[in-house]
């Protein structure tokens, strides 16, 4: 078992796969293809990776107030990120997972981790999430 | 969250269904940020009128089914078709048809058909010092920053669930301790002409907006009175670059009457200068392709309003665009009604100029696939249209745009920004 960081709990849920990390914040409108899970935002770090059914790490959402309508469309299509790990509380996501909750009894897991254990996990990691907001990170099985 | 007697009963459902899904978000999501307890708003703007697929129709439907009604006066964001005008554009028809499905959901909830991202320059601008609960990254900005109202960023989803109950978590802007500055930038060696400029202040905004993140900067240095429009482009862009819901811009903006003002007693967290070498690296940054080629023009977003439609109309006069460049402004239906009144459609429609009612080039799929590079005297366009609709991008002037209209290819003057 790898090593085991404790976050704050915005949506609660289990989840488990390998970690897309980035250090910038990321509008989904404009940013995030509902339809394949390709971050398309061509000015991002992440620009042409696929973050369908992975565990995505950002600080946070940026821009657009229409990010969470994205979120909650890609949930729908089955192509959101398994959990959405953020370095401060995000509003926008969080909220987008509680409307996927509420219409589709399907939340995707937000967890806030402090700015610390957020820089310390890294792409092509293994995470696992669990419902009190602790996650194991580790290598991929 | 402590919840008045009135939000337990909506909580409870004693107000019907829809109160009771829409107060069960709004209470989840206080919990979220910590909240302490519930305000209640004076009005509200929705955006989740933006058809994003058969999710975002299915939680209007829902709402509408359950038979929500907005409690407080509510006006509409663009929508996801133009109703008047899609069978002209490459919309496809299933598509028009959920994104109508969706905007007759809304309006179906007592909402006024506004269907503008502009909703500040429509009898729905709200005062100084109301509370507001306002969606469309522009439109809370300026509420905030231009006129001094207090809204949250409020997503798409969230503030219909404020219009329906009239209430909200009491975070964040809302509350006057949190609308002090954090940051401030400093502008020097900008020379006044570009100051005077429109086209500077959509690349001040993209500048500020990368610079702030979601900080609330306080700006200096600069000598002009900016004008609503110009405020409005500035606006747009730090809300596109970054998630700015309120800047002090001193001696402009209501709550900066003086930097001390703007900081509200607390020292910025960070001051930076900032000149002419990052306007024009910002300015740069705004263009994807300067190779010259040119399919389509396109200005209004935010919305053309009616003074901008006053500008446009006499750069048109006599002229008409070079058949290979489409040229299309963006407005809302009641703009643009306002703007046939007024005298001034008719030269943009002799112009070869067209005019998308109610949404816009990136909220409905309306462009042709031969659009390959856009041209705009718009920061948000800039800033998107890459990703959202795979085209290169240009940024200009007004007169840049017009110009380039007019001889087929992309024609910029410089001058002001090579200084």
């Amino acid at each position: 078992m790898g090593r085991v960081i404790q976050g704050k709990v915005l949506v609660a849920g289990e989840a488990e796969g390998e970690s897309l990390m980035t250090s910038e914040p990321l509008s989904f409108w404009g940013g995030y293809d509902q339809v394949t899970g390709e971050i398309i935002d061509r000015r991002h770090p992440l620009s042409g990776q696929n973050a369908s059914g992975r565990i995505l790490g950002l600080p946070g959402s940026r821009g657009s107030s229409t990010t969470t309508a994205v979120l909650l469309e890609a949930v729908r299509r089955g192509t959101a990120p398994a959990a959405i790990l953020t370095a401060n509380t995000d509003s926008f996501l969080a909220l987008a997972s509680i409307v996927a909750d509420e219409l589709y009894q399907r939340p995707v897991p937000v967890v806030a981790l402090s700015a610390q254990d957020f820089a310390a996990v890294q792409t092509g990691d293994w995470i696992t999430v669990h419902a009190d907001g602790s996650i194991e990170v580790g290598d991929h099985p | 969250m402590k919840l008045s007697p009135t939000d337990r009963d909506k909580l409870e459902g004693r107000e019907g269904p829809a109160s009771a899904m829409a107060m069960s978000i709004l209470v989840r999501m206080g919990e979220v940020l910590e909240a302490d307890h519930m305000i209640d708003i004076e009005a509200a703007h929705i955006d989740s009128t933006l058809y994003m697929g058969q999710a975002t129709l299915e939680f209007a439907e829902k709402l509408s089914g359950m038979g929500a009604k907005v409690c407080v006066p509510t006006s509409l964001n663009v929508g996801g078709v133009d109703q008047q005008g899609w069978q002209s554009w490459p919309v496809p028809p299933t598509w028009a048809e959920q994104a109508r499905r969706q905007m007759d959901a809304y309006q179906s909830m007592g909402a006024v058909p506004t269907w503008t991202c502009a909703p500040y320059q429509t009898a729905f601008r709200p005062e100084f010092g109301q509370q507001i609960a306002w969606g469309e990254s522009n439109a809370i900005v300026f509420a905030n920053s231009v006129i001094g109202a207090r809204t949250e960023r409020y997503p798409d989803l969230l503030d219909i669930c404020a219009a329906v109950t009239g209430r909200v978590p009491a975070v964040g802007l809302h509350l006057e301790s949190n609308r002090g500055g954090q940051l401030v930038i400093e502008v020097s060696g900008v020379p006044f002409s570009l100051q005077a400029e429109d086209s500077f202040y959509p690349v001040f905004g993209l500048l500020v907006g990368k610079l702030a993140g979601d900080r609330i900067p306080v700006l200096t240095g600069l000598n002009v009175q900016p004008t609503e429009d110009q405020l409005k482009a500035f606006g747009a862009a730090t809300a596109s670059s970054g998630s700015v819901a309120l800047f002090h811009w001193v001696g402009v903006t209501p709550e900066a009457t003086s930097l001390e003002a703007a900081l509200k007693g607390r020292q910025p967290e960070e001051v930076i200068s900032v000149g002419m070498a990052d306007l024009k690296a910002a300015w740069q940054d705004l263009t994807t392709d300067a190779g010259g080629r040119l399919d389509m023009v396109v200005l209004g977003s935010p919305h053309f309003s009616l003074d901008e439609f006053r500008r446009l109309a006499p750069m048109l006069e006599g002229q008409s665009r070079h058949p290979d460049v489409s040229f299309l402004v963006t407005s809302s239906r009641a703009m643009a009604a306002l703007a046939e009144k007024a005298g001034v459609l008719h030269p943009l429609r002799e112009f070869g100029g067209r005019v998308t009612l109610d949404t816009c080039i990136l909220t409905t799929p309306m462009l042709p696939p031969e659009v390959k590079t856009l041209m705009t005297n718009s920061a948000k366009y800039a800033y998107y249209s890459p990703g959202l609709l795979n085209t290169q991008v240009v940024f200009g002037s007004l007169a840049d745009c017009v110009q380039s209209a007019i001889e087929g290819h992309v024609v910029r003057d410089e001058t002001l920004w090579a200084a």
